[in-house]
């Protein structure tokens, strides 16, 4: 039991490092990336290059991945989100806007990156026994890092000027403009923010699992999951729904047979969606 | 004199007019080129791209050599070799509207689809009009009767799951096994044909039911339970090319010091690349460009793929059977075979044509009879090989039953 204990902890940590993005892009915008896999994914592509291909240190690669892949998101805001956004209404076209952008990525990952895996060499060798279980050192690393990393996101948004900022324009738009806030600058730097996370998270991850052009969606799809169970638009949801899900996944294989874990998750999201639509930590920022 | 211009008029035009049709005639007769349209309908996005992507580049590369060397030659014409690829996205749906969209463009010839569920979806299409397609699928519904537009392109995982899991017992003293796939049909029914070849040689089979999710990222939690059970050994049923290194890597970080295999085509160089030493002594069947093994054309083809894609797949050294087979028995079957499968299928029992890609030759012929009832499989080696430091090392070489 202490493998699955220790199995939770690190897939919670690694998810709610994932879910983080998406629900600073949902809180600020309202707009659910459903590109946020792709996102993650070339994150995880961009370390291997900066990593393997360029020679050059992994913790390089990983600032890189969230400057690249948050830049990225930066010019999707300004190009593709804002002027569908001053446009049209309907938060479905932002979804199919959204759903788009994760097709051509893929796509043009595929051209770009190849059809194989990527991994990158370890970043720590070895592993620690814990009574009967064991921990990979790299693993312990990942954790760490992403911990200090979720630790620097919130510190970021609750106490820096821009972050109590991003959090006033999640609660209302209008009063913040009207406070001399620029939001048009905001915005693409918040969106910026949630896909360089995409990225970060993609690049760490890389070290222990591995990368490769289809995994976007599978990752899109966990991450909404996470948000939806935390609530969708809340920092701290967003780490806890990432949290239970881990816990649920890693002590579902445990126990029951693996083609049911998932389907009897999802069951349990559903129930508890019919009871608390809004999630664990209700609406954001509010 | 207005009538004198107008017949000077109309005999300047004449004279252009004949002339370009002269030319277009004479043009259009010296430098006739046929070209012969062949499909490669598969999975080229998504986590199993490393199967149809590559399947399609292979081809086209394949292709690229055979051009380059001025065409095919079937009876007395010259075709030069036009591959369509289409990508299905693993989707039966996808397949068959694929499948529609190559037929309708005229294509007589298809390889792949690359999965069980597709390649189902895409036989209604094949056997509709009478379109002859080489699945990497081992649905044996495909290849027997009534069904007969289909020919297996590789070894089925039921044939040379049960020959590397006796080599295990034999070499490895392997008594106690596990199946691990991933949920959903295809690598499901590998698990539970694996399993049965597994039982009837007699070794425990510990696991047989544990599967991941498609997507998975961690595989420690399944395999945390697998491990549990102590085998000796655990088979990767069906595993897609994107999950085998890190489900390698998660095995042996738990502890696991067993070993381990999977059926179908993986490439050496992506595993090592994900799980490092861990992969060594990791066993898969695959196609024969080992360099052991692998012929001068072989290494010829293996240097076209990389100027063409930039890297080499090993999986491409398996799928280079398709083209290859299919082009040689359409020479052997003659031009009517071209528009007209019923005579490329009569040429399929008889057919007996050269290996290239081996060192030691051989011959490349349809197998499959003891399997299927037809001749409805191409005869590619088994080649159960061991990677060692991102190479295929070959542990030995089996022939397929006719």
């Amino acid at each position: 039991m202490t493998q699955v204990m220790l199995n939770a902890l690190v897939v919670g940590t690694t998810y709610a490092l994932i879910a983080l993005g998406i629900t600073i892009i949902f809180s600020i915008m309202k707009v659910v990336n459903f590109a946020h896999g792709q996102l993650y994914m070339i994150g995880g592509f961009v370390v291997y290059y900066f990593n393997v291909v360029f020679g050059l240190p992994f913790w390089f690669g990983l600032v890189m991945s969230f400057l690249i892949v948050g830049l990225l998101g930066v010019a999707m805001e300004l190009f593709l989100f804002r002027p569908v956004m001053l446009r049209v209404k309907r938060e479905e076209v932002t979804m199919l806007l959204a759903m788009g952008t994760a097709v051509f990525l893929e796509s043009l990952a595929l051209i770009v990156f190849g059809e194989k895996q990527r991994g990158v060499p370890p970043i720590a060798t070895g592993v620690i026994e814990v009574f009967d279980a064991r921990l990979p050192t790299g693993r312990i690393v990942v954790i760490v890092v992403a911990a200090m990393l979720i630790a620097a996101l919130m510190a970021f948004i609750g106490y820096t000027k821009t972050g109590r900022a991003l959090r006033a324009m999640a609660q209302d738009r209008e009063a913040t403009a009207l406070q001399g806030v620029n939001l048009k600058w905001l915005s693409a730097m918040g969106f910026g923010l949630g896909t360089g996370l995409a990225g970060l998270s993609g690049g760490l991850l890389v070290a222990i699992f591995a990368v490769h052009t289809g995994a976007g969606t599978a990752i899109s799809i966990k991450a909404f999951l996470m948000i939806m169970i935390g609530g969708a638009g809340v920092l701290s949801g967003a780490i806890l729904g990432g949290f239970v899900l881990g816990f649920l996944e890693s002590v579902g294989y445990a126990l029951l047979p693996g083609s049911l874990t998932f389907l009897i998750i999802f069951l349990i999201v559903i129930c508890f969606l019919i009871v608390r639509p809004n999630g664990i930590m209700g609406k954001p920022w509010g | 004199m207005i009538l004198r211009q107008q017949r000077q008029s109309a005999l300047r035009r004449v004279l252009i007019l004949g002339t370009a049709t002269g030319a277009l005639v004479f043009g259009s007769s010296a430098y006739a080129e046929e070209t012969l349209k062949i499909g490669a309908l598969g999975v080229m996005s998504g986590p199993f791209a490393g199967w149809g992507g590559v399947m399609c580049q292979t081809f086209k590369s394949r292709a690229g050599m055979w051009n380059d060397d001025g065409g095919v030659a079937i009876g007395d014409k010259t075709y030069k070799i036009e591959v369509v690829c289409v990508d299905d996205k693993g989707d039966p749906k996808g397949a068959q509207t694929g499948a529609e969209k190559l037929v309708s463009e005229g294509v007589k010839y298809i390889q792949g689809p690359n999965t069980d569920s597709t390649a189902e979806s895409a036989k209604t299409v094949m056997e509709a009009n009478g379109t002859v397609n080489m699945p990497y699928a081992f649905s044996k519904s495909l290849y027997k009767a009534p069904a007969s537009q289909s020919i297996l392109g590789m070894v089925a995982s039921y044939q040379v799951g049960p020959v590397i899991y006796k080599w295990l017992m034999d070499n490895k003293g392997v008594k106690k096994i596990a199946f691990v796939s991933e949920n959903n049909a295809d690598p499901i029914k590998q698990r539970d044909e694996g399993s049965a070849g597994a039982k009837a040689l007699g070794l425990e089979v510990v696991s047989d039911q544990e599967t991941y999710e498609s997507g998975t990222t961690d595989f420690f939690p399944i395999l945390t339970k697998v491990i549990g059970t102590s085998p000796d050994h655990i088979v990767l049923s069906g595993v897609s090319p994107s999950d085998v290194g890190p489900l390698i890597k998660a095995a042996r970080e738990l502890g696991f010091t067993g070993t381990m295999s999977t059926e179908t085509g993986q490439d050496p160089k992506a595993i090592y690349e994900v799980a490092g030493d861990a992969s060594n002594g990791f066993i898969a069947a695959g196609g024969a460009s080992t360099e052991a093994i692998r012929s001068d054309f072989m290494v010829k083809f293996i240097e076209r793929y990389t100027k063409d894609w930039g890297e080499w797949n090993d999986v491409a050294g398996l799928y280079v059977y398709g083209p290859e087979i299919m082009i040689q028995t359409l020479q052997s079957a003659g031009p009517k075979a071209i528009e007209d499968t019923n005579v490329f299928k009569a040429a399929l029992d008889g057919f007996v044509g050269k290996n290239p890609f081996l060192k030691d030759g051989g011959e490349l012929k349809y197998v499959g009879r003891t399997d299927y009832g037809q001749p409805r499989q191409v005869s590619v080696p088994i080649v159960v090989q061991q990677v060692e430091n991102g190479e295929y090392k070959p542990l030995f070489v089996g022939k397929l039953p006719d």
